[in-house]
């Protein structure tokens, strides 16, 4: 028997009309059916039985990341001009120019962070919202572990901003060698930012509220 | 399940898996389970809202949900008194990876350095005022805020007790969760190093060694879990 099926007969807190806080931990018991405009006597956080609007909230700011994302990712990020010669980076031309220069691990790192992450975001959070609204079974432990994923490696698309900030701090020799910020960047942060925001709305609890498994 | 990782520990008439089941569930918590005060038999798991018994954890022990796999709980190695000295050790390397220039660039004799401040404030006279408001907020201010919130807990913690204004500090650190981002900035650092490599003579100043110490402090307080604050203290909470 698998381990997901063995799982299926744990109790949940909500059959069992009980209420975690989201802040504190605290078990709380729910005190009335719909049970939503309850304080924790611990922490004194509203009470939710699942975060309010969850598909809603995690929908809006998905879309509004991936509305900044493509602007993030077309403009360029930064600006780099040496002795009159003006070259403006994209995210992906960053990435190229650190693996033809020498140093590929980095690259695939930045690769990682600044295109796959971002990319990963959307892909498993959408997918997540819509197989959790069909209540759909399949892969349940799997889409878990992906939204923990999400959820753990969401901050590090910050690399590339950061850089672009260090390096327009760092080169500034007049004629001779500067670095700009473009627009890209700040299309890019507000990405990550919403993103992020994105994630925490979404409540992971929604994977498991669907229909069990039928040969119960 | 041997190890640093177990699962909790099931009631003895139910030889495998984790959890209760529901009948077994109101004979086995007692009419104060849910007492604030009280230490709370069990657990509700934040990810799928599984319900379980909580089980003793020895140090270093992680407790994972038996349904969807995410940690429950984890007993973390060290008191609040070594808690409170990394704690510490991590404000003065916070203060001088802020306060000292992180390398220096060099072209033609030229040599410029720049300090976390330098690299906001350029941001923000660079047309990129959302990136210096969010540099400024994610590797200053809440870094700042977290290590200070968490010395005044641990100062009090150490005898057991609540801090003054432990309950609304403890939803704030709860809150601030992951935007603390010092950890990207010096993988930033360092790709900025090798970009920067490329064209102009590096040289590296103490603020990087810096940061490097506060990463290392960073990965030593990740395994922490601190919503045991709740259950290891006792005192009004105001
Ligand atoms: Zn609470
Ligand atoms: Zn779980």
């Amino acid at each position: 028997m698998s381990q997901e099926a063995m799982s299926r007969h744990l109790p949940r807190a909500a059959e069992l009309g009980l209420i975690g806080c989201h802040v504190c931990g605290q078990v709380c018991r729910a005190v009335d059916a719909d049970g939503d405009i309850q304080a924790c006597p611990r922490c004194g956080s509203t009470l939710h039985r699942r975060k309010p609007a969850a598909y809603t909230r995690t929908w809006a700011l998905l879309i509004a990341g991936f509305l900044m994302y493509i602007p993030a990712n077309v403009l360029p990020i930064m600006r780099t001009a040496s002795l009159g010669d003006i070259d403006d980076n994209t995210i992906l031309s960053g990435v190229v120019e650190l693996w033809v220069k020498g140093s590929p691990g980095l690259a695939v790192i930045v690769f990682c962070a600044s295109i796959m992450v971002p990319m990963l975001k959307f892909l498993a959070l959408g997918t997540l919202l819509i197989s959790c609204r069909s209540g759909s079974n399949w892969a349940r432990r799997q889409r878990a572990k992906l939204y923990r994923l999400v959820e753990l490696v969401g901050y590090w698309s910050m690399l590339d901003v950061f850089v672009v900030a260090l390096l327009t701090a760092l080169v500034r020799f007049g004629y001779f060698s500067l670095v700009e910020p473009l627009p890209g960047v700040v299309f890019f942060g507000l990405t990550v930012v919403l993103t992020m925001f994105a994630s925490m709305c979404f409540d992971p609890r929604l994977i498991w509220d669907g229909k069990e498994d039928s040969d119960d | 399940m041997e190890g640093a990782r177990q699962h909790i520990k099931p009631t003895p008439h139910r030889p495998r898996g984790g959890g209760i089941c529901e009948n077994q569930w109101m004979d086995l918590s007692p009419p104060d389970a849910l007492d604030e005060t009280a230490t709370q038999p069990l657990l509700i798991c934040e990810h799928c809202d599984t319900v379980h018994r909580r089980g003793p954890l020895a140090k270093g022990e992680v407790a994972e949900c038996a349904r969807c796999g995410a940690v429950l709980e984890r007993c973390r190695g060290m008191g609040a008194n070594a808690l409170l000295a990394l704690i510490l050790t991590a404000l003065v390397v916070f203060v001088q990876a802020t306060l000292w220039p992180i390398v220096t660039l060099g072209l033609n004799g030229q040599y410029v350095d720049a300090t976390l401040w330098d690299v906001i404030h350029t941001m923000w006279l660079d047309h990129s005022q959302v990136v210096a408001v969010l540099a400024a907020l994610t590797l200053f201010v809440f870094p700042l805020c977290k290590i200070f919130m968490l010395g005044w807990l641990l100062l009090y913690a150490r005898s057991g007790r609540r801090a003054p204004g432990f309950r609304r500090l403890m939803v704030a650190l709860h809150h601030l969760g992951p935007w603390t981002m010092s950890e990207v900035f010096v993988l930033g650092a360092l790709v900025s190093i090798v970009k920067a490599h490329l064209y102009f003579d590096v040289l590296p100043d103490p603020g990087i060694y810096a940061y490097a110490g506060l990463m290392l402090l960073i990965t030593l307080f990740a395994g922490v879990d601190l919503t045991r604050l709740w259950d290891e203290t006792r005192g009004e909470s105001p």
